[in-house]
């Protein structure tokens, strides 16, 4: 009789009690965790404050430690540069590889695909940067640079020389990296898509690519939005495979072959050898700047694929 | 008529396309590992996995102590990251339909896009310049507090399967809440959570940014917490960046060691969920 009345979240002995409340704590250290790296990062950044102003911080393009200069524009330029281009190659192929899987592959063939994409999500960072540096940029050097610079070597992108490390190997590996994030996202996305909004394009006469892309599409625009500021997101903050291609020189160069640095790349390089108070400072700041980044993308990417598995939950 | 072959032979390219996306994904996959079994598999021996690290130029040697450094970073990890993100993850399934569960699923999603250095600098702020020194512990404290929003979404997903009429049933004969849940649904999602966590293990084994400087390196065996300690991706990303022919060697081989480590604790995660879920779910 008791136990119908108790509903579940109005525990009624002293074990329920104690139970919900230990839960409680253990999901509260999630927010504490955040809390942790907001202080941390913080407290590591207060050197700088009230000597370097915020916006000169972010302007400035002259980054020498020794010199107590510190200007991040070279490492945020580096870091958008390298994640645009992944995001160009890698959104395409991610969206016709979830078309492929959820409305044209036969059953048998999915498992197998995503368990192929999952591994790809599986390689650790480093093992993808030495791949990077020891065949990718040779590659990148001996035939695709040089055929690039003849095709459309009349844009400033593809023009100076062709030594292989930089923002195109960096983009290029990115793009490999963040594709099971964005292809993944994706094709959770289209699962979402009522059948019924499939069945009546077919049944007026749609052929299947017709109706992919008259009916399952701008559904899922939302959804695939989301799935690329996650791409984004992992894009932005990757660390170790970027480090070992792009060729870390702290300068904004227009050219796709130009070296460059990025956020990550230049905390991982110096961190460890900074010596004075200030450069551990900057390095902290950039890692706040990226911090915030990434948080504000994943937070906006999450609420939009929430936003549409909401709205199609109503639905179907 | 023309226009129904022209709609038609539009339908026939696009799913050549899109089947040919599929196709352009898995390369790079497959030139990766062959290459890495391939030029990995050349270097392997049984002084890899027990010896030092030897100077340029003198044969032998191997990573023993990078990989003992690499499970006892792991170890403390989980010593942290483990109680945190499977207790998150058990909040989240037991009493996380209210506002503040959503908030704290919100902010782990959130936060398991954070990336890895920045997490490497917060365990450096915590651990490194309290101890003035690079240690084993600070790595640790760097993976644990990666692994655990990652950790409380996939332990919260898995323990969600366990069926409703489970629960109900214990409840039906008067067991209290909290045994229900320890002892019915906890236990029987036990599979579902040992999943949970040999996926973080994998994904934290194969981290290196942010042991960069928390952990730093050691060229020799270190137990120490409070040391300095090598670890496999550290070492591979050194013996990368050198300009020695036979350090590279040396990289290709730990990366294959490397992969074969996490892809181990891979497959058994895959094999667990499979075989350890309630029939009903399978």
């Amino acid at each position: 009789m008791d136990a119908l009345s108790a509903s579940p979240h109005r525990p009624r002995n002293l074990g329920d009690r104690l139970w919900g409340a230990g839960l409680v704590a253990l999901g509260g250290a999630v927010a504490v965790v955040a809390g942790v790296i907001v202080l941390a990062l913080g407290r590591l950044t207060t050197p700088l404050v009230g000597r370097v102003h915020l916006l000169e911080f972010i302007k400035g393009q002259d980054w020498d430690p020794v010199a107590s200069s510190f200007g991040a524009l070279p490492f945020i330029y580096g870091t958008l540069v390298t994640s645009l281009l992944a995001i160009a190659v890698a959104l395409p192929i991610s969206v016709g590889l979830a078309i492929f899987m959820v409305e044209i592959a036969p059953g048998r063939l999915r498992p197998v695909v995503s368990f192929l994409i999952e591994t790809l999500a599986a390689i650790p960072s480093v093992v993808y940067g030495l791949w990077g540096l020891f065949v990718l940029v040779p590659w990148l050097r001996e035939s695709v640079e040089p055929a690039l610079a003849g095709a459309f070597g009349f844009l400033p992108l593809f023009q100076g020389p062709q030594i292989g490390l930089g923002f195109l190997a960096a983009g290029l590996i990115l793009a490999v990296m963040i594709l099971p994030t964005i292809a993944s996202v994706t094709i959770e996305v289209l699962k979402t898509v009522p059948v019924t909004l499939r069945e009546a394009a077919l049944v007026l006469g749609a052929t299947r690519w017709e109706a992919i892309r008259l009916a399952v599409l701008p559904h899922a625009r939302a959804g695939m939005l989301g799935a690329t500021l996650l791409g984004l997101g992992r894009a932005l903050g990757e660390t170790m495979a970027v480090t070992m291609v792009i060729g870390n020189t702290p300068e904004i160069r227009t050219s796709l072959f130009a070296t460059g640095y990025t956020l990550p790349a230049v905390i991982a390089n110096e961190f460890a050898e900074a010596t004075s108070g200030e450069h551990v400072a900057a390095l902290a700041g950039l890692a706040l700047v990226l911090f915030g980044l990434s948080i504000l993308l994943n937070a906006v990417a999450r609420l939009l694929v929430q936003a549409v598995k909401a709205a199609t939950g109503s639905v179907g | 008529m023309k226009l129904l072959a022209r709609r038609r032979a539009v339908n026939a390219a696009m799913t050549v396309v899109t089947g040919l996306a599929v196709v352009v994904a898995l390369v790079p996959l497959a030139l990766l590992l062959w290459l890495v079994v391939s030029k990995g598999a050349a270097g392997l021996s049984w002084t890899f996995f027990t010896h030092l690290p030897t100077p340029v130029g003198e044969p032998g040697g191997g990573v023993g102590n990078a990989l003992l450094g690499t499970l006892y970073l792991v170890g403390l990890a989980c010593l942290v990251g483990l109680p945190l993100g499977v207790g998150a993850g058990v909040f989240l399934a037991e009493r996380g339909d209210g506002r503040f569960g959503s908030a704290i699923r919100f902010t782990a999603e959130v936060l398991s896009g954070v990336p890895s250095i920045v997490v490497g600098i917060v365990a450096y702020g915590l651990v490194v310049v309290p101890m003035r020194r690079f240690s084993a512990l600070a790595g640790g404290v760097a993976l644990g507090l990666l692994m655990v929003p990652t950790l409380a979404r996939t332990t919260e997903e898995l323990v969600r399967l366990v069926p409703g009429s489970l629960r109900e049933a214990s409840l039906a004969l008067g067991v209290p809440q909290w045994k229900t849940s320890l002892r019915i649904v906890l236990r029987t999602a036990l599979g579902g959570i040992v999943t949970a966590v040999l996926l973080a293990i994998a994904r934290a084994a194969g981290e290196t940014a942010p042991l960069l400087f928390t952990a730093l390196n050691n060229q020799y065996w270190n137990f120490a917490p409070d040391q300095p300690t090598a670890s496999l991706t550290v070492q591979i990303y050194n013996y990368a960046i050198s300009p020695y022919a036979d350090w590279h060697q040396k990289a290709w081989t730990a990366a294959l060691v490397l992969l074969l480590l996490v892809g181990a604790l891979n497959l058994t995660a895959r094999f667990l969920t499979r075989s350890g879920l309630p029939r009903e779910q399978r």
